[in-house]
Order: C-alpha cells, then structure tokens, then sequence
C-alpha cells in the first residue's frame, strides 16, 4: 500500500464510517475494513467497480461531481477524497459535498507548487511530466491542478477549518503549518489535508 | 400445459396468510426445488425468486418444458451460484402455474378450476408465501437472496420485512416500484390474453380450449421488451426467414417475426394465461415506498443485510435509473450497498444469458460474503 494511504488510514479511528471518494481498486477500503472500519466507496470506473465488489466491498458504480447528493448530510465520520479534486469539473462544488456528508474530510492533493514541477517548466518551458503527474497536456485528467498553498488559502478563503496537514517527499513525511508552508509547497509531492 | 405434480416438490401451508386483498388463505400449495446440499451450520442458504415466467426449476432439467431450468447459465454445479457449495432454494410463486396455489387450482368448494375467483394476489403475498417455505425448511437466516425483473421486486419486499433473515442480496435489473410504463406494457399483454375470445373471462380449463392466440401476442409484446434494440439489429436486422425475397402476404417474412412467432408458440405449452393476468398484476401494483412513511428508503431503516445492486445498460424495461433509485435509497439509510452497471447490448434478458462479466460480479459478491457470514454464524 503506498504510503499515502498509510498515512490516511492511520488519521482515522476504528468503527468509524467512512466514505472513500473514487476508491480505484479499493485498496484503501480494504485496509480500512481490517481496522473495523466501516468504509464503502465511490467510483467512476466500471473495472475498478468490479474488482471492488469481487472483494466483497461495498462500493457503488457513481460519479462522484454530480451522484454525491445521494448521501444524506454527515453521513459519514470520515470522506477521503485521494488525488481527485484536480479532476473534477466543479472541484469547489464537490468539496461542499464532502464536508456536507461527512463530519470531517481527508483530501490529499497532487503539490503543484513541488520544486520539481516549477524547474521543469521554468528550465524547459514544457508542462511538467513527472512521477505523480505522469500525464501530457493533452492526455491528462487534471483539469484544476492546484500547490499545496494555493488549497491551504482556499480553505482560509472558504473558512473551512484545516484541522492538519501533512507533507509527502517519496516515503518522508512532515507536517505542515502556516509557518512552514513555503517551505513545504516547495518540497512536498503531495499535501495531505484533514479539513471539516 | 399439462405436467405431472410429483415431479416437483409441494409443501401445503397450513398457517393462515392474510393476502394484501383482504382474503385468507391457508392450506394452500407452494411448489418448489432445492438444489445442493444444506450445510450442518445451515450458513449456505440462497433463496432464488424469479421472474414474471419463471418457475422453481432453476436449473437442471425442468420437468415441464424438458428443457434446461431458467437460470441454468448462472446456477449449477461450478457455475457463479455454485450448486456443490450453496444450498438453492426457488419457489414457484402464488398466482403461478407450477404447483403453487393458482387460478387454475381447484377450489373445492365449487369442484372446478378458480379461474377469476382466484384472489388478486400482490408481490407481498408472495413473499410471505414464500416466508413460510423458509420456516418449514427450518433455515434462520440466508446467505443471500437473489432474484431479476419480478424476483427482484419479490427480493426488496422480503428484506423490507424480514431484515434479519438474510445476510446479502443481489437484486438485478429491478425496480421498488412499477412505473407508468411498466404497467403500460403488462396492460398491453393482459389486453392481448382478455380480447382472446377463448379467453372467456377466465372460464377456459373445463373443455381445454385455451387462449393460445392471446397468450402468445401477450408473450411476443413482452418479449420485445426484454431485448435491446441493438442486440436485435445484430441477431435479426431485416434478414428474411428461409426465403430469398418478400413473399407479398403477411406469413413471417423477417427471421424477427418467425422468431417472435415461435417464442409466443413455445410459451403457451407451459403458461398458464389467467397465472399471467394475476402475476402481472402484482407486478403493477408493486410499489415499495407506499409501504413507508419516510419513502422507499424507509424500507431499509438500520438494516444489516449487504446488498449488490445490478442493472444493464442496454435494458430499456427496468433501465439502470430504477436500480439508482433503490442504491439512493440505501444509501439514505445508511445500508452496506455495491452497485454495478453491467455494459452489455442484451437488454433487460442479460441475467439470463450467458454475460461473463455479470456471472463473475455475482459470484465474487457471493463468495466473498459467504467467507465473511460463514465467521459470523
């Protein structure tokens, strides 16, 4: 399991209810499900449905930027929303949705502002292509990529409140605060928000 | 239409049911079939319901029709409800024409067939029919329940009254409530039977002149709405039946007509016409939600039973937007809920055929369930 969702599944309590927002294969609910947790999913991908439910996990065949109206309000002690929001249409509208049917929500975020991502567009001028952006311009899924800062002030904008924040560089991890946050937007992959 | 009772298994239940019509019934038939072998732990119960024309002869050979039972491409030995390792329950439902307490049964009162004497019977009556079945066969709680089309209506209206009886179930390309086009459709169909002039008001079975010709448009009418339009453009498209040209009269030209054709002829061998008027009637008047104050997802309040949800995308007659429906409302009340769209161009039939990827979504739910209730139990 990569570290990531270590990371998220340590954040969460046994015997809480939680939502995993597009689950993929289901690999995160599963070890949830270990924890006793009660997690079920959402996913947009038919086979990843499938290999879900071969599983046993209760996961259900939806699109999460517009069949999350479903659920009823604070459904959920938990929603986890893992690398997806850049891929959303409306991203500012589903993560109403998230913090509508769950107490609190987990959503990493793919860093934009990673050092890496502005050197290659800074030395050769080219959208970036790396490790946990490994899309081209014209083939990617990520419609509103965002840094680790810029979600950090939306959240203050929004007056979500930003519980914690985590950090990942490879399998290093660190926490993020205000004070460190430029800092950290330089050299995190990935940001890792609890937010309610 | 003629078949011989003992080849099926009959259980006479002598509890009274009080039908949703008003009227009570008791010592009445259900006939049904069993395949596999109940576990010691008795944790390996599947109650299959079935369909519209269906019956209990789910897989095998059905007696009736010597043919193979219904859901042969799905239950059996090694298949995806796998027969060596389940315990298979079907029952023919009240109102049907196997065995069980129906329109053509003998009221003895009268020493002749009920006909339209036979209480207007709904889904509810037949699930707790088929409730007692259970109690007889002594099982507590099921692995799971299964059933497509009518079966899944009959399986939402089970677990909403006896949530506790059952760890699982897999409703299919089903509906909590009959739209107006639903109805529309099995009105068209009862149309076809009731303006048979055999029909005779329902007072056919004495001189066995049957409504064949009303029966089988009823039939060919229904057919049509379990396939999808595509699947018949690539089986059918305009291709001719045994013949080069058109023959410029109204014999069946097209393969779709000769093929319709027969498939009213063959159902009327074993369809009772007055079974179809009262079963489809129940399928009208199926509407869960009505059954709860706080709407369908009343249904299901602080339920345990873990359900997979399965709809096709090409089934135009309980389209995925009805299956949404029941996964809306589960999720509603909190329920354990997996739903998939099946991708396939067989139309509302697709349970019944040979659709490798629904068979493997069935079986991995099943099994894995099994595995989780097999530590509970």
């Amino acid at each position: 399991m990569k570290n990531e969702f270590k990371i998220i599944s340590n954040l969460l309590p046994h015997n809480s209810r939680v939502l995993d927002v597009g689950c993929g294969d289901g690999i995160l609910i599963e070890a949830l499900i270990k924890k006793n947790i009660d997690a079920r999913g959402i996913e947009l991908g038919e086979d990843n449905v499938k290999k879900c439910i071969l599983k046993g996990l209760s996961v259900i065949e939806g699109n999460a930027e517009t069949e999350l109206n479903q659920f009823p309000d604070k459904a959920f002690d938990f929603v986890v929303l893992s690398q997806t929001l850049q891929a959303f249409y409306q991203p500012e509208n589903v993560l109403e949705q998230l913090l509508r049917i769950g107490h609190r929500v987990i959503i990493s975020i793919p860093n934009f502002g990673y050092w890496q991502i502005r050197a290659k567009l800074l030395f050769f001028g080219k959208m970036p292509v790396t490790k946990s952006l490994p899309y081209s311009w014209y083939d990617t899924p990520n419609l509103h990529m965002c840094s680790i800062k810029d979600f950090y002030q939306f959240c203050e904008k929004k007056k979500i409140k930003i519980d914690r924040v985590i950090g990942i560089n490879s399998e290093k991890t660190s926490s993020i605060y205000k004070i460190n946050l430029e800092m950290k937007n330089l050299f995190s992959e990935v940001g890792i928000f609890l937010i309610s | 239409m003629d078949y011989k009772i003992e080849n099926t298994k009959q259980l006479i239940i002598t509890k009274p049911l009080k039908l949703d019509c008003g009227q009570t019934l008791k010592d009445f038939p259900i006939a049904y079939e069993t395949y596999g072998e109940l576990n010691e732990k008795k944790n390996n119960a599947i109650l299959i319901f079935h369909a519209l024309t269906g019956d209990q002869f789910v897989t095998g050979g059905n007696p009736i029709t010597n043919k193979e039972g219904w859901w042969a491409t799905a239950v059996g030995p090694g298949k995806a409800v796998d027969t060596n390792k389940y315990f298979i329950i079907c029952a023919n439902v009240l109102g049907g024409c196997m065995g069980s307490f129906g329109p053509k049964s003998i009221d003895k009162e009268k020493n002749e067939p009920y006909g339209l004497n036979f209480p207007v019977i709904t889904i509810r009556d037949m699930v707790r029919a088929q409730e007692a079945l259970l109690e007889y066969l002594k099982i507590d709680k099921l692995l799971s329940v299964l059933g497509g089309s009518m079966g899944g209506m009959q399986l939402l209206q089970f677990c909403a009254l006896y949530p506790e009886k059952t760890f699982s179930a897999i409703p299919i390309a089903s509906t909590a409530s009959h739209n107006a086009q639903q109805i529309a459709l099995n009105e068209l169909s009862r149309q076809a039977i009731m303006s048979d002039p055999l029909w005779n008001k329902g007072n056919y079975y004495q001189d066995k002149k049957v409504p064949k010709n009303g029966l089988a448009v009823a039939r060919m009418a229904a057919h049509i709405t379990y396939m999808s339009d595509k699947g018949l453009q690539e089986k059918f498209g305009r291709k001719l039946q045994e013949k080069k040209d058109y023959k410029f009269t109204f014999d069946a030209d097209f393969q779709i007509e000769s093929y319709l054709r027969h498939q009213g002829k063959v159902f009327v061998e074993r369809f009772d016409a007055n079974s179809y008027l009262y079963i489809s009637r129940a399928m009208d008047y199926f509407d869960l939600s009505k059954q709860f104050e706080s709407g369908l997802s009343g249904a299901f309040k602080k339920h345990k039973t873990k359900f997979l949800i399965v709809s096709f995308s090409s089934d135009w007659l309980y389209p995925t937007k009805n299956s949404k429906e029941i996964v809306i409302a589960l999720n509603a009340s909190g329920v354990n809920v997996a739903f998939a769209e099946i991708k396939t161009d067989k139309g509302h039939d697709s349970f019944l055929v040979n659709e490798p990827k629904f068979l493997k979504t069935i079986k991995g739910f099943l099994d894995s369930n099994f595995e989780i209730f097999k530590n509970e139990k």
